[in-house]
């Protein structure tokens, strides 16, 4: 077992993990954040995609340890009193369907957004290709970044 | 008293979703988020083997690892696992072998469970598989359908390999076949595919006191629960099923799986709830898949263009069981072939063929997709053969719009439609003369990227379906659907349906419906679905049905308040009831003397002043079977650039004008089809499900099962015409047909591209490698080649 010391949406936590335990694992299952779902075993569907340090990161993809001494935020610690313009914006412009990407979908496009702050939907498209949406056809998807971009989410 | 005078307010409105708020905030109740004091977690060690006899399976040495709290084998549940249904026995004298949950003698496809360990977590779970030996005495796999028949092939079961043959024909086809000017046959191949839904599926298991309940990621907790107490001998009012959020099906979650009923004979075993997740890379091996047909698809015309007749042979690749409702799949297709087509006759003839892969079942369209790809590519070489326009000849032969209602030669009568109008618009949208003089401009100068334009004029039968259709063609259940209305005391109303949505928008989309019905605010309505105990009776979501019939039970429903209401209404309002006129939510009797269906929620509460005999209740329920299916169309138009010397396709434009009746949410119907043609891009372009000469899965991840991501699709251009159907909603399906329009339309975009280059054909995913090689072989062959290269 191995000590972390990791802040989870504002709150640290002191745990020792088995050095094989993944992130996403750690905070579903250890921490009971279950807000990130888990979509494959191979780091292609981004559904669990968290912002480690602000940059976005697969979660299936990182080690527990490797967190140590990091702020992770996810889909839970978005809001800020009030839904980050992200969240408005999926919900405004109908960019989910049944909501198992959106998560990673949204944390993405935070990432995309802080990058790039106005993309063009090829950006967004080229920058949201590590995260697999199968029931929007991801039009809307674009839409929702785009409205997002307008308000400022990347600033 | 149906619809209410006043003009409706929330029919049609892009209203956002209410079940969005719990989604973008992560406050979501997917079922491997669930969690019961107690709860182990299961791990299945499954077949190596496509098919091998199992000798011997030792699961002690698992027993005793730390952590690991039991460990079975098959014969561990022989006395009680029963056999896993098939609900649609197509023919009197089809095969359905036993479907035993874990194999105990043979295992028949790889992925087939042979042994659980159940422990503390899912990791000890996972690791003391390697503990359990098995030991397997191999045999031969079969894994081409089109070889499975033949004397010589090995056999998946021992009655053989044939499971049904199932056949269907109208009118003389050979009158039409013989002299006819013009004939074409083709062979398509549906490759087999993986439907994906983005969550994984799912089972949390509880037995108390011999009560069970089952919380799963399934599109059919009513079904479901049937068919565990069928299968599992628990008496059905002792089984609840719950599926909480679901995170897509695609007809994926329309079954009853191995892992649902092991699941529930263990909690019963240990007494203990137990959770089992798969993996992704479980899932694409064990997730029933969908497709896998060969279809040798016959047209005859006349030279001007008229279709004269339709015959169609298809090899249907079964799997090595026959789930839910696996043979009935290419049934749903049969009806289909001769689409919006007048023709004088037609003949469907479907094999269902066992091998050692994993059963195929119902994936979104389920038999639709297949049958409309195929007779929209062969249209489009008949055009070719006619030199004809594409869209000219489906014009010569498509049903009118004044000709409806109208019969097809399959026996379906499509209520409404107007394929004209949705073509014209969809022409315009897409500037198809522009495009087609572009096309000709570069095939004139030998462009090395080529432009394709790919026409699909669909339709598709859905609303699943009238209780006596499905009875005709030996389903083993009706298609009715259920709802009822709990009207508060506050004047808030409780809509409980038996559609089961994970995805669709029902909270949203009902509560539009039951507020223009009832005339009550739209946020005044909670919609409650996916329980058995809170909505005991339903048929669940899939065909899209969910609005079709379900949103038809709402509507008998809200009817059954309002007439209730209006006794009460009459007797406040001391006015005879025939006086009493209901509109906005109001009843009302002149004079300004008006009382609203909300207040007199509560007068029915209280109940101090009601009629003599009047019972203190407004609810209801309502069960609706649709007399017809329901029949969307559309026109999609694709354009596609094909590069010759790379083989990759880029969909430049695609517009898709649909017809799906009255829209009750525009937004979410935008998105049904935005989804949909996705999908159907991905079997065209990207997907498939390939199988080694071992049988063994090789593609088993998201790396390797290539669904479309955001950079892999266009931005679509879609647009709607609308004539209602004969239903009191004037709604048709929207589920499933941009999955159905969509693959044709790129396809024969892509095959449009390379037709001068002699292609005729390229089989299905059109990845870059198939584009060269057809190209390559076309080249290379005579004039006149009939394609199906590579």
């Amino acid at each position: 077992m191995t000590q972390i010391n990791v802040t989870v949406d504002g709150v640290s936590y002191v745990d020792d993990v088995e050095p094989r335990l993944l992130l996403v694992h750690y905070l579903r299952d250890v921490l009971g954040k279950t807000g990130t779902p888990i979509g494959c075993d191979t780091s292609n569907c981004g559904a669990c995609t968290v912002l480690m340090d602000g940059v976005s990161v697969k979660s299936c993809s990182v080690l527990a340890v490797q967190a140590d001494g990091t702020e992770i935020t996810t889909i839970e610690g978005l809001a800020n009193g009030e839904w980050h313009p992200l969240q408005k914006a999926f919900h405004e412009e109908h960019a989910l369907q049944c909501g198992y990407c959106t998560p990673g979908m949204i944390l993405a496009s935070a990432d995309l957004l802080r990058d790039n702050p106005n993309p063009t939907d090829e950006q967004i498209r080229e920058g949201l290709e590590g995260n697999l949406c199968r029931c929007t056809g991801y039009e809307h998807i674009v839409r929702a970044v785009r409205r997002a971009a307008q308000a400022g989410a990347g600033q | 008293m149906t619809v209410t005078a006043e003009p409706a307010a929330e029919l049609g409105r892009p209203r956002r979703r209410k079940e969005d708020a719990r989604l973008v905030t992560g406050q979501t109740s997917w079922t491997d988020n669930l969690s019961l004091p107690g709860m182990l977690h299961l791990a299945f060690l499954r077949s190596p083997y496509a098919h091998a006899r199992i000798t011997s399976v030792d699961v002690s040495a698992a027993r005793q690892v730390p952590g690991v709290v039991a460990a079975f084998s098959g014969a561990d549940f022989a006395a009680e696992q029963g056999s896993l249904p098939c609900a649609w026995p197509v023919t009197p004298d089809i095969v359905i072998p036993d479907h035993p949950p874990m194999a105990t003698e043979e295992v028949r496809y790889v992925g087939e469970a042979v042994a659980v360990v159940v422990a503390r977590d899912r990791y000890t779970a996972a690791d003391a598989l390697a503990a359990i030996d098995v030991n397997y005495e191999p045999l031969e796999p079969v894994l081409d359908m089109r070889t499975a028949l033949d004397e010589s092939s090995p056999k998946v079961h021992e009655a053989g390999n044939k499971s049904f043959e199932w056949t269907f024909a109208n009118g003389d086809v050979d009158a039409a076949f013989s002299g006819a000017p013009v004939v074409i046959e083709r062979n398509y191949r549906q490759q087999r595919l993986i439907p994906s839904a983005m969550e994984p599926r799912s089972v949390l298991a509880s037995s108390v006191g011999g009560d069970v309940t089952l919380w799963s990621a399934t599109q059919i907790p009513h079904v479901l629960r049937v068919m565990l107490a069928l299968v599992t001998g628990i008496p059905e009012q002792s089984i609840r099923v719950i599926a909480p959020d679901v995170g897509g099906g695609f007809g994926s979650k329309l079954q009853v799986t191995a892992e649902e009923v092991l699941a529930i004979l263990i909690a019963r075993k240990l007494g203990r709830p137990v959770k089992w997740t798969e993996s992704r890379s479980e899932g694409n091996m064990t997730v029933h898949h969908g497709r896998d047909q060969w279809q040798r698809i016959r047209i005859a015309a006349d030279s001007d263009g008229r279709v004269r007749g339709l015959s169609v042979d298809l090899l249907a690749d079964m799997g090595a069981y026959l789930m839910l409702v696996t043979p009935g799949v290419p049934l749903l297709g049969a009806f289909m072939y001769p689409a919006i087509y007048k023709m004088d006759a037609y003949s469907f003839r479907c094999t269902g063929v066992f091998t050692t892969k994993m059963p195929t079942d119902a994936y979104r369209g389920a038999g639709r997709p297949e049958a409309t790809f195929a007779i929209e590519r062969i249209m489009d070489e008949l055009a070719a053969e006619l030199g004809m326009d594409p869209l000219e000849l489906r014009e010569r032969n498509w049903i009118k719009h004044e000709e409806f209602p109208f019969t097809s030669i399959a026996g379906l009568t499509y209520d409404s439609g107007n394929y004209e109008a949705a073509t014209a618009r969809a022409k315009e949208l897409f500037d198809y003369d522009g495009l087609r003089a572009e096309q000709a401009e570069r095939n004139a100068r030998g462009d090395s990227v080529r432009l394709g334009i790919g026409v699909s004029t669909f339709t598709e039968m859905c609303g699943l379906a009238p209780s006596r259709v499905l009875g005709s063609l030996a389903y083993g259940a009706g298609g009715w659907e259920h709802a009822s209305i709990r009207m508060l005391p506050t004047g808030k109303v409780e809509v409980v349906t038996g559609s089961s949505a994970h995805g669709q928008g029902h909270e949203t989309a009902w509560s539009q419906i039951v507020a223009d019905q009832l005339g009550v605010p739209f946020e005044d309505i909670r919609v409650l679905h996916g329980d058995t105990q809170i909505s005991p009776k339903g048929m669940d979501t899939y065909g899209s049905r969910s609005l079709t019939v379900g949103g038809m039970a709402l509507v008998g429903a809200c009817d059954k308040v309002i007439a209730k209401a209006k006794v009460i209404a009459s007797a406040m309002l001391e006015a005879p009831p025939e006086s009493v006129r209901f509109a906005g939510g109001k009843f009302s009797v002149g004079g300004g003397k008006e009382i609203s269906i909300q207040e007199i929620a509560l007068a029915t509460f209280a109940a101090h002043n009601l009629p003599d005999g009047v019972e203190p209740s407004l609810d209801s329920d309502a069960t609706y079977d649709p007399d017809n299916f329901s029949y969307p169309h559309g026109t999609h138009l694709c354009a596609a650039e094909v590069d010759t010397e790379t083989g990759m396709v880029k969909i430049r434009t695609y517009v898709a004008v649909d017809d799906v009746g009255k829209v009750v949410n525009p937004l979410i119907v935008d998105g049904q089809v935005h989804g949909g043609i996705a999908q159907g891009i991905g079997q065209a372009l990207y997907e498939e499900a390939v199988y080694d000469e071992a049988g063994n899965l090789l593609t088993t991840t998201l790396a390797d099962y290539l669904i479309p991501s955001a950079a892999d699709v266009p931005s679509y251009v879609t647009d709607r015409t609308e004539t209602p159907a004969a239903n009191a909603l004037g709604v048709k399906g929207v589920g499933e047909a941009g999955t159905i329009a969509s693959t044709p339309a790129v396809v024969n975009a892509v095959v449009d591209a390379l037709r001068p280059l002699g292609v005729r054909d390229v089989p299905m995913p059109c990845t870059p490698e198939r584009v060269w090689r057809a190209i390559e072989s076309a080249s290379g062959a005579a004039a006149g080649s009939n394609g199906g290269a590579a």
